[in-house]
């Protein structure tokens, strides 16, 4: 078996290079080799009788059908179908793991970054763990704190990608201290980055670390730190620039009874780069958030400054590309279609941003809450810019800013107030209503000219009926008004949504749906967005096959939002995991 | 076309490769990765025990409204299930430092029993497979995997997973 393993291994090797696949050698060569170690160890183990390894996976592929439709602003696809997919699988023993995701963009679906191009395998790792020491090379993701100063993730769904390439080392040497340190390349897309990150992270839990002397104290006290620094080359005509950027961030995390507090702040050195305009100026971020709760009743409140804190592996990536950090959006991340047609990212560049929500569940059995009771969830978000003085040199060229700290700037980004109600009726009924009002400031959020603030207002019902055993209906109605004042374009105008989604037997489901922009301005674009989709899931398989309209829509993902264009035609999704 | 078929051929390659291996594994353990509960300790997952009866793992996210009509769901029945078969469950938040903060107060004013732990940047969820939420697994007293489900039946599929539990709790096969 050993043997069949390489010879698969080789023949693997030589499938790719002779078909020429437009991936690094690396990406041939590495998978190779691990699939080789992989044979060899459960070769091993079988031999030395041990419990055997375990080979476990998951499995997606989207394939799109499209069809033009220029009242839409569907263009014509070249390829006329589009295929996205991937694999991971996972090899396990004990405490070694090693693993791939094999991926495919044939070419991607539309609305996907170019960058994503033909196949490969591009992630791959080998990991061990020993003595609360744990070594990972390849690939891996990390996160230091809230992700002020680092955070490599993975979004499958939306094409974010910015995993690292090189070594992880995670060590807890005591009870209550958690070290990690990373150091290599990022991930762009289907190769890496310019630019060498490293970084270090420690948090202590004092409690744990001091558990003798601290029984009887009943606060909860985590402190930690991190310092990440990039490296990238200077090759600039004109200007120095820093070739070694060093960020670094403390943070704090106090939890007595039902209140937990938590507070980092990061600082940057001047870090001159093509999303902040090439300006020498430090950065500065603080998240904070504070939560009480008790049965029945949560408070959140949390706040978000920051100043000049985009921080890139590479000085001149732009989108979402090679981003070291990520600086979360503090609004809600509406599920519903229409109340998520206008969200809102973290301007990296400037923005005071505060967030706010509160839950309550209103009794059973008293009388607001009925039979039941009812949950109420209400939220308040809102983000401005800095209130900052630009400076000029002596030729009148701008060369920074100052910003004042405790002060907000006159621009509003984005804001939302929303109430989300949901109630149980009976046994076969019960309901989610969401009233949500959004100001979205187009002109600042998208950098078009001439949109002043957007006014939204989006209610939702959605309807759940148990028909019997074997059948479930559920009625999602929306309705997106959009004001905006006298004399100015309101954007798309106003839009309509009917979902009905039925569910059959235990594995089955039909949805139907029509998203309508009833109050475009323009009479010939007063489209409806007719969709259906069928779907069959059992156990960890699902196959959904849909057909029709998809609107033009903003997705946001890393800090940054991207347009997904109109579609039309016919997708088909499989997933599965084992 | 030819890109296409080479493609085809590495994916069924990967897939033939460890089949080999996936055959006469047994039962799949919970890997071994950090998780963070709600009041910010480092637990491992390792340690998730119940005294030799079935565990039920639950992903989900704030975000996630199917994931949190099931769980909302199984609340209201949670009593009777511990009663019957000592079952222990335990959501998994994939919530990200954006909304990670909210779990806490959610779980609260929903008054949930369950053990809950956070799962910032996505470690379990990728050393599990989990492609989207929700996704159920039930493990036996041995802390082995024997049930997965990674969609929301919304006709009776709490009631499936209840009956899934009582046949693992009497060591028996779940399907």
């Amino acid at each position: 078996m050993l043997w069949d393993l390489f010879f698969l291994a080789l023949r693997f090797e030589k499938v790719l290079t002779e078909n020429a696949i437009p991936v690094k050698k690396a990406f041939v060569l590495i998978p190779a080799l691990l699939t080789g170690l992989i044979s060899f160890l459960s070769a091993q183990t079988s031999l030395n009788n041990i419990a055997g390894g375990q080979i476990h996976g998951n499995f997606e592929l989207t394939a799109q059908y499209y069809i033009p439709d220029s009242i839409i602003g569907a263009d014509t696809v070249p390829e006329k179908a589009l295929f996205n997919g991937f694999s991971n699988v996972t090899y396990t023993n004990g405490n070694f793991s090693a693993g791939i995701r094999y991926e495919s963009y044939l070419n991607h679906l539309q609305g996907y970054p170019d960058g994503y191009k033909g196949t490969g395998i591009p992630y791959r790792y080998a990991s061990y763990k020993n003595d609360g020491l744990e070594i990972t090379v390849g690939s891996s993701y990390e996160q230091f704190g809230s992700g002020l100063t680092l955070r490599m993730y993975e979004e499958r769904a939306l094409g974010y990608d910015n995993a690292l390439e090189g070594f992880r080392v995670r060590y807890s040497p005591h009870k209550g201290i958690y070290l990690k340190g990373v150091y290599g390349k990022q991930r762009n897309f289907m190769s890496y980055g310019a630019g060498i990150v490293r970084g270090i992270d420690g948090e202590i839990n004092l409690n744990e670390l001091f558990e003798s002397r601290m029984d009887s104290v009943k606060t909860q006290f985590i402190v930690g730190g991190s310092f990440v620094s990039k490296y990238q080359v200077d090759q600039d005509p004109f200007l120095v620039l820093p070739q070694n950027v060093g960020t670094w961030s403390a943070r704090t995390n106090i939890i007595r009874n039902k209140v937990n507090f938590f507070a980092e702040y990061a600082y940057k050195i001047n870090d001159p780069s093509s999303s902040n305009g090439f300006i020498y100026k430090p950065g500065e971020a603080l998240f904070s958030s504070i939560t009480y709760s008790q049965k029945g009743f949560g408070a959140y409140l949390s706040v978000l400054r920051i100043d000049n804190f985009s921080f890139r592996s590479d000085r001149t990536a732009a989108l979402q590309q090679l981003q070291i950090n990520s600086l979360p959006a503090l609004t809600k991340q509406h599920t519903y279609s229409l109340a998520a047609y206008y969200p809102f990212a973290s301007q990296p560049n400037g923005q005071i941003s505060w967030q706010g929500e509160l839950n309550y569940k209103l009794k059973r059995g008293s009388k607001l809450g009925g039979k039941y009771g009812t949950d109420l969830t209400l939220n308040y978000s809102a983000a401005f810019g800095l209130d900052t003085n630009q400076l000029h040199d002596e030729n009148g060229r701008r060369y920074s800013y100052s910003s004042k700290y405790l002060s907000i700037g006159d621009t509003l980004f984005f804001q939302d107030v929303n109430l989300e109600v949901f109630r149980k009726f009976s046994k076969t009924w019960k309901a989610t209503f969401l009233y949500s009002h959004i100001i979205y400031n187009k002109n600042a959020l998208e950098g078009k000219a001439n949109y002043p603030y957007i006014n939204a207002d989006v209610i939702v019902a959605d309807v759940i009926w148990h028909v019997n055993d074997k059948l479930t209906l559920r009625t999602d109605a929306e309705h997106l008004y959009v004001g905006g004042k006298k004399g100015h374009k309101e954007d798309h105008g106003n839009w309509a949504t009917l979902l009905e989604e039925i569910s059959l037997g235990d594995h089955y489901f039909v949805a139907v749906m029509d998203q309508w922009n009833y109050g475009n301005e323009d009479p010939d674009h007063r489209s409806h967005y007719f969709n259906v989709q069928g779907g069959f899931s059992k156990g960890t398989n699902r196959i959904v096959l849909g057909y029709g309209k998809q609107r033009q829509g903003i997705l946001c993902v890393g800090g940054v939002c991207r347009l997904v264009p109109a579609s039309n035609g016919f997708t088909l999704t499989i997933t599965s995991s084992f | 076309m030819k890109r296409i078929s080479s493609a085809l051929l590495c994916t069924l390659f990967l897939f033939t490769a460890f089949a080999f291996r996936f055959d006469d594994s047994p039962n799949q353990k919970l890997p071994s990765v950090n998780v963070k509960t709600l009041d910010g300790k480092v637990v491992n997952t390792n340690t998730f025990a119940n005294d030799g009866k079935p565990i039920i793992i639950d992903f989900w996210a704030t975000w996630c409204a199917p994931c949190k009509k099931e769980l909302n769901e199984i609340m209201e029945v949670y009593p009777d299930w511990q009663a019957e078969s000592g079952v222990k469950l335990i959501t998994i938040s994939i919530d990200d430092q954006r909304n990670s903060p909210k779990v806490k107060p959610y779980v609260d004013s929903k008054g949930w029993e369950f053990e809950t732990y956070l799962d910032e940047n996505q470690d379990l969820k990728r050393a599990m497979n989990v492609n989207n939420v929700p996704h159920t697994f039930v493990l036996n007293g041995k802390g082995e995997i024997v049930w997965q489900s990674n969609v929301y039946n919304a006709n009776g599929g709490v009631e499936e997973l209840h009956a899934i539990v009582n046949k693992v709790a009497k060591g028996e096969k779940p399907e």
